[in-house]
């Protein structure tokens, strides 16, 4: 049986940055909540292969697996937990600059 | 210290030149990423978790006080304000913008500083005793031949693609200090029949095989050393395993083949690469030796040393813990503690390496170390300094009084920071280093060595760590795994695993139930961690650490 896909967000570091972005519906956004939500497979396929190659914007692009928590995506794993709100051990980068 | 010749800075101006061209190109699109990412290694640039990284070679962790306040400005200015001191005695930013790293680049460059080969399948930055030129214990000092393997090495046309990286430690002293067991060559230095040499120790590493170190020379004349040290890498440059990144470093390479028969492949090759070398690497060495001249050590009186001792306590405490015996009559040498409770291992801010500039310039003839712990070293302050010192230090954060204490913890950046961790090891350092701060007994525990790894590759060199932590992702959760007994000096050993992982709420507990056993066991407050470890063995620290197998063993 075909494993079920979860929904999934683009994600990659930003070039001249090189902090943690993710793909709206528009272009880029540097926080999680605004990601867009890909639900269906070959869309996020898609939607990956067009942020690959914008080689004057991203580095890295991948799929990174989201739960939703009502309709706002959140990260499955701790790895996707630290990219979205930076470095845990005091309080500096991301979840500083994002307030 | 070394001061870079017309040669040095000529050569450090045309490659801060090129990588500046080279971003230039990434940046317009002319470059892929692809294309551009070994250019960047090459310059130390790495793009981990949430930025870029730069990481810049401390030579043998030697500075002077010019070179850290030149750090403290590129931290200020393109940074967040601080940089991390590695266990490879190095730094690394932690937040530059890839657009400004040529800058940073030149900025270094004015104070003989560079990112070369700080990453990369090359020969890395040559480590040494942080102790070196000041060490009561000393041999000879191995700056002048860690600065030289340096030169031999940078560039070096056969050493740029090898099958991995490649890392060299020199100790001077019969007490190693710097992990030279553990390094892909290990160099210590001795004398013979009034001969200089090297004991050549090849073969060490730590990251996921951790192998220590086998003798491949037991004296090797100092003439000798680097077509000796060129027919080794040599070598392995040839015969290294190239199929699989995990079996490609030497270690391996001595494992496989045996030590024996390496060393007959390099006695074959040395033959070769004797022939190559002249004379002109001895001639060079003894040009080296005189910028390592050391200090006009002066004299004079130690009273103010005494009298501080004896009536304030905080100094006294301080004292006991973080000098060391040096070589010179009225000398100590300084460990200054990167590692106050709760803080981050290894970083300073702006001010604090300024203030470390400042002091070294008062009081340490100019000379500042960093060492594989961490920590920075004020190597030559005179004991009658040693009051106004400690006073200087207390106003910016920087005289705690913990040097090999428990919460003295090496840390590797991990999954705050590192694009490679399986988990977090700094937050792991900072609660161990609360907790027991908290209770005030670290200083009747005694002599401690914790070293954490947030993943395989051990960084945190938790194999030879007397408590080592790897962190590691199982099925998506933190999850911190124990060694015990590991030992990093010249009795290095690699540490007994003692058995499942503890969760990021469990391993503190963990850690104080170790502590707990160890002064039960231990005869008298004399005998360390590790003297108890080695007499008890793992069984009563594995009781403690898993009373739930023993209830159910009965």
């Amino acid at each position: 049986m075909p494993k079920t896909f979860t929904p999934k967000v683009v994600t990659a570091n930003h070039l001249l940055k090189g902090d943690v972005i993710y793909q709206t519906a528009t272009g880029w956004s540097r926080r999680l909540d605004e990601a867009e939500v890909l639900t269906d497979e070959a869309d996020a396929d898609l939607r990956l292969i067009e942020a690959s190659q914008q080689v004057d914007v991203v580095v890295g692009a991948y799929l990174a697996d989201i739960a939703l928590e009502n309709g706002i995506p959140a990260p499955t794993h701790f790895r996707e937990d630290f990219r979205a709100t930076g470095p845990s051990n005091y309080a500096h980068g991301k979840q500083v600059e994002l307030g | 210290m070394y001061s870079y010749s017309q040669f040095d800075t000529d050569f450090l101006a045309t490659r801060n030149a090129q990588f500046r061209a080279q971003v230039e190109r990434r940046i317009a699109g002319n470059l892929t990423e692809d294309e551009f990412k070994p250019l960047r290694l090459m310059n130390g640039l790495y793009l981990q978790l949430h930025a870029y990284m730069l990481r810049v070679a401390i030579p043998y962790g030697t500075l002077n006080s010019r070179q850290m306040r030149k750090l403290a400005e590129i931290g200020d200015r393109w940074d967040k304000g601080y940089g991390h001191f590695t266990t490879r005695q190095n730094i690394q930013f932690n937040w530059p913008e890839l657009k400004d790293v040529p800058d940073m680049l030149d900025a270094l460059a004015e104070v003989g500083m560079h990112a070369i080969q700080t990453s990369g399948n090359t020969i890395r930055n040559v480590t040494a005793d942080h102790f070196a030129g000041a060490a009561a214990d000393e041999i000879a000092d191995p700056r002048p031949v860690a600065e030289l393997l340096r030169q031999w090495s940078t560039d070096h046309p056969e050493f740029q693609f090898m099958p991995r990286k490649f890392k060299i430690a020199v100790t001077g002293s019969p007490n190693d200090r710097a992990v030279t067991k553990a390094h892909d060559i290990g160099l210590r230095m001795l004398q013979r029949d009034g001969q200089n040499g090297y004991e050549v120790i090849v073969g060490g590493g730590l990251g996921r095989t951790p192998m220590i170190g086998k003798v491949i020379n037991d004296f090797l004349p100092e003439a000798d050393l680097l077509p000796y040290l060129e027919a080794i890498v040599s070598v392995w440059n040839q015969i290294g395993r190239r199929d699989n990144k995990y079996k490609a470093r030497i270690k391996i390479t001595v494992h496989e083949h045996g030590i024996d028969e390496i060393r007959r492949l390099v006695e074959d090759r040395f033959v070769e690469t004797r022939k190559t070398f002249t004379g002109v690497d001895v001639q060079m060495l003894r040009e080296i030796e005189a910028h390592f001249a050391a200090p006009d050590f002066v004299k004079k009186s130690e009273a103010p040393f005494k009298d501080a001792y004896h009536k304030d306590p905080v100094f006294r405490s301080w004292a006991d813990t973080n000098l060391t015996a040096h070589r010179a009559e009225g000398y100590k040498i300084v460990s200054i503690s990167l590692k106050k409770h709760g803080e981050t291992p290894g970083d300073a801010t702006g001010d604090q390496m300024r203030l470390m500039a400042d002091l070294a310039e008062t009081y340490g003839h100019d000379e500042l170390r960093i060492s594989h712990e961490q920590n920075v070293i004020l190597p030559h302050v005179h004991v009658s300094d040693l009051p106004s010192l400690h006073a200087a230090l207390q106003k910016d954060g920087l005289a705690t009084a913990n040097i090999g204490l428990i919460s003295d913890i090496i840390a590797c950046p991990g999954m705050d920071y590192c694009a490679l961790a399986t988990a977090r090891s700094i937050p792991i350092a900072q609660e161990i280093a609360t907790a027991f701060d908290d209770i005030k007994r670290e200083h009747d525990i005694g002599a401690l060595k914790i070293k954490i790894s947030g993943c395989i590759n051990a960084c945190g060199h938790h194999h030879v760590g007397h408590i080592g932590i790897l962190g590691l992702d199982r099925a998506g959760v933190e999850n911190y795994q124990i060694t015990l007994g590991g030992d990093h000096t010249e009795a290095a050993r690699v540490g007994d695993r003692v058995g499942p992982g503890f969760s990021a709420d469990e391993i503190v507990p963990a850690v104080e139930r170790i502590v707990d056993t160890y002064l039960d066991l231990r005869t008298d407050a004399d005998e360390t961690f590790d003297i108890t470890y080695q007499r008890t063995g793992l069984a009563p620290f594995k009781a403690a650490l898993y009373p739930e197998t023993k209830v159910a063993a009965e």
